[in-house]
């Protein structure tokens, strides 16, 4: 332990009340990731990657589809918003079904929290919150990529970083919770069943219009689709009213699922 | 002794994945099917033919994402599995235990992994060549293609990761070099479409030459010329098995 260390432990009642303990998390994964910083750093390839091969590449066959509204545009300008979306959530279920997961049954570093003062709630908020901080990182890098290609049309833009933060919210909470109720690593293949559907059918790929309209329907019930169509209309300045209620209902799911994720780790970790 | 001692692991693995298939089968069965109607279908309507050589973009698309899919199964396997195997199951070391050895480990994993994308490449041959996307009889060959070609990073991933004392590095190997392999080989768009300085990388993955006799295969354009990929992938199959069995022997006889 270092001089640093001992200071921060020291320090460490200072900081009560809930924001204060679940912070302690965060710091917590912050210097578990201090070895790993090319898995986190990496992070950023994904969508990156993604945005280069399906909009620029398949882009320039596709050349222009109908954007919100039913103007033309180009497929980059189409596609990187919902790339952005979809990073989001990704990002957040990725951080709170596999890490979360084996840090519950394999590390169990739980476990060893819960012998300091830390409550079950302190790590719910906890990791949610480092799972946000991550992946509104990813996201700014992710803009700052979609801005050198001039894909981001609307100053509006800019606010697609806190919302990428809300899906990510949304995302987290049902992730978390949904996790407390896995047995094994084989379970996971139901969070692929559940993450992939969305990943293609949230009008990521294609317009809504291309869908049957019965289908239409189902996908914009769809959590996802929520978030590609706020970043879409965000990217392209055509902002609306109408669009707080994509917000409302990311912000309800995070609601419920955060809720739902402290109470099944009281029940998981401190029965 | 008729059937060789190898095939006595490859029908242990067999077992095991029989017994657990509820924990893959979306992944390796529905889920790149899903993907084929998510893109090759669903964006294929707003896709000038003309700009990809005459082919319908399902066409086009169908033969890259069957190559895509059984590499990413490929890579997930032969990292993970692989060291799941000797570090977190055992199973590898159990089997030393018997009268196999290393080697014989390492062809039995080869043929059990070759024996899955075999059943991923025919899942998804059926769905394309029903959605329509396969014009040829030819394609059945496809599914020879994906497999050798998918056995070149079981091979190459396994020798890594058998070296390896965590699975720390694996994520970071997934996103730089199975990404952009899935991405850039030619399985979305013609490879022409890369900068000059990109597409002898490009040409360089197992992955492109894998959707090239893919390709022939489903348009029933296969020629003379298509050898050359056949020997690229058996080489590099080749090659990656030597490397492998290498990092068997060590891992599993210390």
């Amino acid at each position: 332990m270092s001089v640093v260390d001992v200071v921060a432990v020291a320090r460490a009642p200072r900081l009560e009340g809930p924001t204060g303990r679940s912070l302690r998390i965060v710091e917590r994964n912050v210097r578990a990731y201090r070895r790993y910083w090319l898995a986190l750093v990496t992070g950023f390839a994904e969508p990156i990657l993604l945005l280069l091969s399906v909009g620029l590449g398949v882009g320039e066959l596709v050349g222009k589809l109908p954007g919100p509204g039913g103007k033309e545009i180009p497929y980059d300008q189409f596609v990187a918003p919902a790339m952005l979306a979809n990073a989001a959530m990704n990002g957040a279920i990725f951080d709170t079904t596999y890490n979360f997961f084996s840090k519950l049954k394999y590390g169990k570093t739980y476990d060893g929290m819960l012998a300091t003062p830390l409550d079950a709630h302190d790590i719910a908020r906890g990791e949610v919150t480092w799972a946000l901080a991550r992946g509104g990182v990813y996201a700014i890098g992710f803009l700052l990529v979609m801005v050198a290609f001039g894909l981001v049309a609307s100053p509006w833009g800019v606010l697609m970083v806190p919302v990428a933060l809300l899906i990510g919210f949304a995302f987290a909470g049902i992730g978390l919770g949904a996790t407390t109720y896995m047995r094994s690593f084989l379970d996971f293949d139901k969070v692929a069943m559940a993450i992939i559907p969305l990943f293609l059918f949230s009008a990521t790929f294609f317009p809504l219009e291309r869908y049957p309209d019965g289908l239409a329907w189902v996908v914009q019930a769809t959590p996802l689709y929520q978030g590609v169509a706020l970043c879409r209309a965000l990217t392209l300045g055509d902002v609306h009213p109408a669009l707080l209620w994509h917000v409302v209902y990311l912000a309800a799911l995070g609601y419920a699922g955060t809720r739902l994720a402290s109470r099944r780790i009281t029940q998981l970790l401190q029965p | 002794m008729a059937v060789p001692i190898s095939l006595r692991f490859a029908e242990r693995e067999a077992i095991v994945m029989a017994k657990f298939w509820r924990g893959w089968a979306f992944s390796l069965f529905v889920m790149p099917v899903l993907f084929l109607g998510g893109i090759g279908l669903g964006l294929g309507d707003y896709v000038d033919d003309r700009t990809i050589g005459g082919l319908d973009y399902l066409t086009f698309v169908a033969p890259g994402m069957l190559a895509m899919a059984v590499f990413q199964n490929a890579a997930g396997d032969g990292l993970w599995g692989a060291m799941g195997g000797w570090k977190w199951m055992g199973h590898f070391n159990a089997a030393i235990a018997t009268p196999l050895q290393p080697t014989d480990v390492f062809t039995g994993w080869m043929v059990s992994r070759a024996a899955l994308m075999a059943c991923t490449a025919v899942t998804f041959l059926v769905a394309a060549a029903l959605l329509g996307g396969v014009p040829s009889l030819w394609g059945v060959l496809m599914v020879p293609a994906a497999v050798l070609g998918g056995l070149t990073i079981t091979a190459w991933f396994s020798g890594f990761s058998i070296g390896r004392e965590s699975d720390a590095s694996f994520p970071v190997m997934i996103r730089l070099v199975i990404l952009p392999m899935s991405f850039f080989s030619g399985t979305f768009f013609p490879l022409d479409q890369l900068p000059a300085g990109v597409k002898p990388l490009a040409m360089a993955t197992p992955l492109w030459h894998t959707v090239e006799l893919g390709r022939g295969a489903t348009t029933g354009t296969l020629g003379l010329g298509d050898l050359v990929h056949l020997g690229y992938l058996v080489a590099c199959v080749g090659l990656g098995s030597l490397y492998a069995s290498r990092g068997f022997n060590r891992r599993l006889t210390s």
